[in-house]
């Protein structure tokens, strides 16, 4: 369910690595249970178990799996290039997945109204970022966000938009048809 | 002006955070920058460079970068000197995870946009809690997360790129929205050290007068407490 989750998955099958899949349903609080925390105290999820190493947070376990694994590499050689995947993930983690997390959307629907959610994914999915990504990728978007093969924005940008999309019936337009994989 | 070779530019604002991580990162690096304190929302000047308005924006000859953490490990791969990531690939690990802590979980909640918007759609008295719970539940995770792995910094004896987050996110926990260390007996010790670093207390002490120099736009609307 978690767009975070989605993109370490779609990044570990391209790379072709075999891992155990265990899923953690955060709207039953899962993330909490003694267990979990056990194995990893900060209670994020995706996270990942490799050997002794665990790393929770999506971004730093697909560098991390880049570094590792470098067969399908998920950034392009160009700098500049690559510096717009990081963007484009940037803009999606930080400017729009956390405001749509569970706890922020609960706790507008109890202190505004469940009406005030919808708005809320508008004002901030789609007005600034939205348009900010559209903006950024303008240029160089191929058959992909940004390019012909798949990078890290297309990771962040697919689930999210899928997402959007089930969550809260959000359709967002960028200027190249994201295949999902 | 002539100028021999085109100097980067930082579009910058002197108090955020985000920006105040990119120029500790510059001063770090020894790189000379041309640092533009944007007026507003919207400023034109930044918009003609950066269409999406986000500060902060580097300008490195035709490459525009905007994100910190984008802009960061951008200057990480083009000046390598002063790394700001370790070699072991589980410390660099770390610094990751520290720096999307920050980024994705506690800054974005307690920016001053979003938290003026809360008092209007909630109510002012809940700006406070509202950015302190999201700063201590992201506090919470730091604090694990570095139980062993500091040293003198976040993740060792040397600044990293965690320590540029810790640095301006605990300034704004503390100073700003005067959050109750007493769980983050890690996080605050770590305050402290950054304060006593004198590459940090350049960068408190320009963004200081660059606030007081330019009578900026300061992002709080005029009805903000």
């Amino acid at each position: 369910m978690s767009s975070c989750s989605f993109r370490v998955r779609i990044a570990l099958n391209l790379k072709g690595l075999d891992y155990e899949y265990k899923a953690i349903n955060l709207f039953k609080n899962e993330q909490s249970h003694p267990e979990y925390l056990k194995m990893n105290p900060i209670g994020y999820v995706p996270a990942l178990v490799d050997g002794d190493i665990v790393l929770a947070d999506s971004f730093a376990i697909i560098l991390y799996l880049e570094e590792k694994h470098p067969q399908h590499p998920l950034l392009p050689r160009d700098l500049a290039k690559k510096a717009i995947n990081y963007q484009v993930a940037n803009i999606v983690a930080s400017s729009i997945q956390p405001l749509l997390a569970l706890p922020v959307m609960n706790y507008i629907g109890e202190n505004v109204g469940e009406d005030a959610k919808i708005q809320w994914v508008y004002k901030h999915a789609a007005k600034g970022f939205a348009a900010a990504l559209e903006i950024l990728l303008k240029d160089h978007a191929g058959k992909y966000a940004t390019g012909d093969e798949i990078y890290l924005a297309d990771l962040f940008l697919a689930p999210q938009i899928i997402s959007l999309k089930e969550r809260f019936n959000f359709d967002m337009r960028l200027p190249s048809t994201i295949q999902v994989v | 002006m002539e100028e021999e070779n085109q100097a980067m530019k930082l579009y910058s604002h002197p108090m955020s955070s985000c920006s105040r991580r990119v120029r500790l990162a510059l001063y770090l690096k020894g790189l000379k920058y041309e640092c533009i304190n944007i007026t507003g929302v919207g400023d034109p000047e930044l918009l003609k460079v950066n269409p999406m308005g986000y500060v902060p924006a580097l300008v490195d000859g035709t490459t525009v970068v905007s994100d910190s953490y984008a802009i960061l490990l951008y200057l990480e791969e083009k000046y390598p000197q002063h790394a700001l990531l370790p070699q072991d690939i589980i410390k660099k690990s770390i610094n990751y995870q520290a720096a999307s802590i920050v980024s994705s979980s506690i800054q974005p909640l307690q920016n001053t946009t979003l938290v003026h918007y809360i008092g209007e759609l909630v109510s002012p008295d809940e700006k406070l809690p509202w950015a302190q719970n999201h700063i201590r539940k992201g506090f919470v995770a730091l604090e694990k997360l570095l139980a062993n792995h500091a040293g003198k910094y976040a993740t060792g004896d040397e600044i990293y790129l965690a320590d540029l987050y810790l640095t301006f996110q605990l300034d704004n926990a503390i100073n700003r929205f005067k959050l109750d260390m007493t769980e983050f007996p890690l996080l605050l010790k770590l305050y402290k050290v950054y304060c006593q670093t004198p590459s940090i207390q350049q960068i408190f002490a320009e963004s200081s007068q660059q606030q007081i120099d330019k009578s900026l736009f300061n992002f709080t609307k005029p009805q903000e407490a």
